[in-house]
């Protein structure tokens, strides 16, 4: 056994953190910043942080992964980090001349009290900045919340940074799709054009993480949201923000700085928040709903009531970011399955009500906890087994401890390719995750259905 | 099949350095060039290699951190010890499994704690208010759950800063809970690279571990295996070798280690290193405490394992031992002749480049020698000048600031405890015989003249010599492998081994002949441009009628 020293007793831990469903802020903050067309992303602290950032996209991207470090020693921990990121924004637009450089901190930065926006405008008095360039920053202490709130701080940041005030209207939407695969940032552009909403994507990392193999090697792939058009994004119309937890901060930034309205949505994961989406889109472009999307979601209709007998009452245990988990949960909800445990590691009050709330029809009680981790997740599995696991890589110590299938979804998947080419939002997402679900259910009834029960079609 | 029938002509190192340098600013570009040179071949003087020097900011260097040599290289694959980290979430997230560090725990009561995280979370009320308390609070809890035999407390960034004391914790908590409980000063900040974390665990695994066990084991010939961590299941590999010889190994520093193998490993007779940088340090103190030689040996090649076999034969002078390693070398190399002479044709002439690590990029060019392949450019992310140029060198090395904030423990003969293995007659006339203790000749005396040397190589320096030197392949990491195949030039992770392997001993050679020759041969590479992008003239139209 994997994990043969999870008892199935549950003891309340107060300090100890086993198995996370989280990891740290400026990773979320170095995905965010990779979705600006032209971007470097830097980090404010020792070399390692920056390391590890870059391979854990990189293990679950497949792609190259760019970012640069302060490179702190002892010296700078102690005297502070100012002359390693002056000379680092001298080197970066001196060696790889990008657009932008957007820098995050750490919790040693933080910790030490470094102000970045400080050392960035020295840099640019001192002329290392060359005209036309820009170097944004978030603060991104490791110790609070977690990568969700690493990207949604890094957005924060964009706005902050690049955004300009001239009190004039573009026309356009701003959508910020949330710590999503680069396939559902291309997914969500595709329903906006279908439905002709003129829209700003903030960040969009397709194109970025999702790139061609051509023999040439592109630093900044042609790809991403385009300094011009974050500039711009104080002169939407409106912001719609997918996901309280990544894509919040910066609407609400935008609705109260630069007058800019804003809603908040859930993810369009499954069918009635990818409804709820689309709904919102037509009421701002102020037509009817175009019959290509109608006809994408009635294919969703049509596949799980055709295949309904194996959805339904299937226990099923998540592990993963709030934001998915909220979509998620609905949309098993909504299939007639059984979501009874459900783990986040990023902490935020709202959490448990909404799953709670989701979850009220269900006839039965649901374990829920933010934060909470996969050791908890997998106790609370030994004490009611699931039929199915929904989560990233790491749950597969689980289904194959315990003998349950796993759908690999969220952040990191680090063993299997596919979801930064195939969107799991909108209604193809939801046709491509249900048919995930399916396929890993039915995989397993037909390895487990005695010879004499074995049955052809399904 | 097309084979090149020579290599190419190598580029002119001189030319090289200044296209690597060229875009620098002056000072970084001066810096920069005093961490590459030419080599100088065989009878050549060796050349000084700046390495161990800072990283500079804004460089897209290749390197980690203390915390990444300390606990994820030389802890983390040691499966019975819970490995706590205090400090916020990511590091001991990003260190959970991601190094490929396999062990056999399929004995019934064997613990295996390395499939777990284990971190304090800290939060910013413990920034603030110190994280001492919530340590202490978690290391109980671990024991109360786990109840493992030792917990190792690893410090992260900011736990120097705000002065929480790891180390005064686990007095506290080995007196309090009757197990072993040690803290390893390891923030990420301290040193200029991985190498500094190596160090700061040697040196705890020698403090609070090595020698706490008097029980000898059993078994002849007793070794203890250093710097070998298990990656793809190379130790296994070894382990097989060893078994198959006769030769008892006592403890492994780390791969598919345990605790108690680390507590009884000063009994052993002989220490073989492998990766010199990371475990030199555990290797020279348990000499000057316990009388325990140390010879380097690689068993990365099928021709550098039997060497490393009869090495540790001359080293015990005893007939049934020699007899015995070159009746396992005569068994296993047919295999290995047979798996070579069907690659070679389609790997002879090709070129490489290896930058990794502080041992493999030199261990790994035995194999590209064996495949007939060249190495035009080498160097490590994290060595010191001893592992370029050979520790002839290290009376000579200069500590400087950040060398020296890194502790250097005082050892001294254990009083009891102390045996020489040998006389120091006996380790002249062995010297005398070829077999040198105590030394490693480092990479350049390997490497063929002209080709290239350079240290903690970046980004940028990459894709300059992939353009000067076009090479067949290059072998680095996870963090440089699609970059440089979006330019058509394969990569192969030679900290991961792209999740294949073993690559040590006999069967990994043979394992890597096939997967090298897969990678510079395999066809994707002929489907990089589509048939209408080599020939963009439209020169003709259907004509439908």
């Amino acid at each position: 056994m994997l994990l043969r020293h999870t008892p199935t007793e549950i003891t309340e831990r107060s300090a100890l953190v086993i198995n996370p469903a989280k990891t740290c802020q400026p990773v979320g903050a170095m995905y965010a910043a990779l979705g600006i067309e032209g971007c470097l992303p830097h980090s404010h602290g020792s070399q390692g942080c920056c390391s590890y950032h870059r391979s854990a996209l990189t293990r679950h991207y497949k792609e190259p992964v760019m970012a640069a470090t302060s490179s702190f020693t002892e010296g700078s921990s102690v005297f502070g980090g100012q002359a390693n990121l002056l000379q680092a924004i001298n080197n970066i637009f001196t060696v790889y001349n990008p657009d932008v450089i957007a820098v995050h901190t750490t919790c040693l930065s933080e910790t030490i009290g470094d102000d970045v926006p400080q050392i960035a405008e020295k840099a640019r008095q001192e002329g290392k900045v060359p005209a036309g360039k820009y170097v944004i920053n978030a603060s991104t202490p490791s110790y609070v919340g977690s990568h969700v709130t690493g990207f949604s701080n890094m957005c924060l940041g964009m706005v902050k940074g690049l955004a300009v005030k001239t009190g004039k209207k573009n026309g356009k939407v701003n959508i910020i799709p949330g710590f999503v695969e680069p396939s559902d940032m291309e997914e969500i552009k595709r329903l906006a054009a279908e439905i002709g909403v003129p829209i700003t994507l903030f960040p969009d990392t397709s194109g970025v993480l999702n790139g061609p193999l051509t023999g040439k090697f592109r630093m900044f792939p042609k790809a991403g949201t385009p300094v011009e058009a974050l500039k711009g994004v104080g002169e939407a119309i409106g912001t719609l923000a997918m996901g309280e937890w990544a894509s919040a901060d910066a609407a609400r930034y935008l609705d109260s700085e630069f007058k800019v309205p804003c809603r908040v949505l859930d993810l369009p994961i499954g069918l009635a928040a990818t409804d709820r989406f689309i709904d919102a889109l037509r009421k701002i472009a102020g037509v009817a709903v175009p019959e290509k999307i109608e006809f994408e979601r009635g294919q969703l209709v049509d596949m799980i009531s055709d295949q309904h007998q194996y959805f339904y009452g299937k226990k099923v245990a998540l592990a993963g970011d709030p934001d998915q988990l909220i979509a998620l949960t609905e949309f098993l909800v909504s299939m007639d399955m059984l979501p009874i445990h459900i783990v986040t590691g990023t902490p935020g009050k709202k959490f448990e009500g909404r799953i709670r709330e989701l979850t009220k029809d269900m006839g039965r009680p649901v374990n829920v906890r933010g934060p909470g981790d996969m050791f908890l997740l997998h106790q609370w599995i030994k004490n009611e087994p699931v039929d199915l696991l929904i989560g990233n890589t790491y749950m597969k110590y689980i289904a194959r401890d315990e003998d349950i299938p796993l759908v690999r979804h969220g952040f990191p998947i680090l063993d299997r390719v596919g979801h930064s080419y195939f969107p799991t939002v909108g209604y193809k997402g939801g046709l491509r995750l249900a048919e995930k679900i399916l396929s890993a259910l039915l995989d397993r009834k037909d390895r487990d259905s005695p010879e004499s029960s074995f049955e052809l079609t399904l | 099949m097309a084979t090149k029938s020579k290599t190419k002509p190598l580029v002119d190192p001189e030319d090289a350095k200044k296209a690597l340098v060229a875009k620098y600013p002056a000072k970084v570009g001066r810096r920069r060039a005093q961490q590459m040179v030419a080599a100088p071949g065989a009878d050549g003087d060796i050349p000084e290699v700046t390495s161990n020097v800072r990283t500079i900011p804004g460089i897209l260097s290749m390197r980690g951190c203390t915390y990444a040599g300390c606990k994820g290289v030389v802890l983390g694959p040691t499966r019975d010890i819970v490995n706590l980290v205090h400090g916020p979430i990511g590091c001991s997230f990003y260190a959970w499994l991601t190094r490929r560090n396999q062990t056999d725990a399929s004995a019934p009561t064997a613990e295996n704690f390395m499939n777990y995280a284990f971190s304090t979370d800290m939060q910013d009320n413990d920034i603030v208010f110190g994280g001492e308390k919530k340590l202490k609070a978690a290391i109980r809890e671990a024991y109360a759950i786990f109840k493992p035999k030792a917990i190792g407390v690893f410090a992260t960034c900011p736990v120097g800063l705000i002065g929480d004391d790891v180390h005064s914790v686990a007095r506290e908590m080995k007196e309090e809970l009757g197990i072993n409980v040690f803290g390893f000063s390891c923030e990420g900040y301290k040193g200029v690279s991985q190498s500094a974390g190596h160090h700061i665990a040697n040196n705890g695994l020698f403090k609070h571990i090595i020698g706490n066990d008097d029980t000898n084991t059993g078994g002849k010939y007793r070794i203890n295996m250093l710097g070998e961590y298990n990656i793809g299941g190379d130790a296994f590999e070894i382990e097989r070798l060893f078994t198959d010889c006769g030769i008892t190994l006592v403890s492994s520093f780390s791969g598919n280690s345990t605790y108690d193998q680390f507590a009884t490993s000063h009994t052993a007779d002989l220490n073989v290193v492998m990766c010199h940088r990371s475990i030199n340090y555990v290797a020279e103190m348990m000499e000057t405490k316990f009388g325990i030689p140390w010879i380097k040996v690689n068993f990365i090649g099928a021709d550098a394992s039997a060497k490393s076999l009869r090495k540790i034969a001359a080293y015990f002078e005893d007939k049934a031992l020699m007899d015995k390693v070159e009746e396992v070398i005569a068994r296993e190399m047919p295999e290995v002749e047979k798996a070579l002479a069907e690659v070679l044709p389609r790997t002879t002439g090709k070129t490489a480049m290896l930058f990794v690590g502080g041992s493999r990029a030199h261990h790994y060019q035995e194999l590209f020698k064996e495949l007939g392949m060249t190495t035009v450019a080498a160097g490590y992310e994290f060595a010191h000048r001893d592992d370029y140029e050979g520790r002839k060198v290290l009376p000579s090395i200069k500590v400087d600031a950040d060398s020296r904030n890194i502790e250097e423990l005082h050892v001294e003969k254990d009083p009891e405890r102390y045996r020489a293995r040998k006389s120091e007659e006996d380790i002249k006339r062995l010297a005398a015989q070829g077999l040198t203790f105590k030394d490693y000749e480092g990479m350049i005396p390997e490497m063929d003249k002209n080709t290239l040397i350079i240290d903690d190589l970046n980004e940028h320096e990459a894709e300059r010599l992939i353009e000067l030197y076009k090479p067949d392949i290059f072998c680095a990491g996870i963090k440089e492998k699609y970059g440089i195949q979006k330019r058509g030039v394969p990569l192969k992770q030679l900290h991961s081994y792209d999740y294949g392997g073993p690559y040590a001993g006999f069967k990994g050679a043979v394992n890597f002949y096939v997967e090298i020759e897969r990678m510079v041969n395999s066809k994707i590479w002929g489907y990089v441009k589509a048939p209408w992008q080599e020939n963009p003239e439209l020169s003709a139209r259907y004509a439908w009628e």
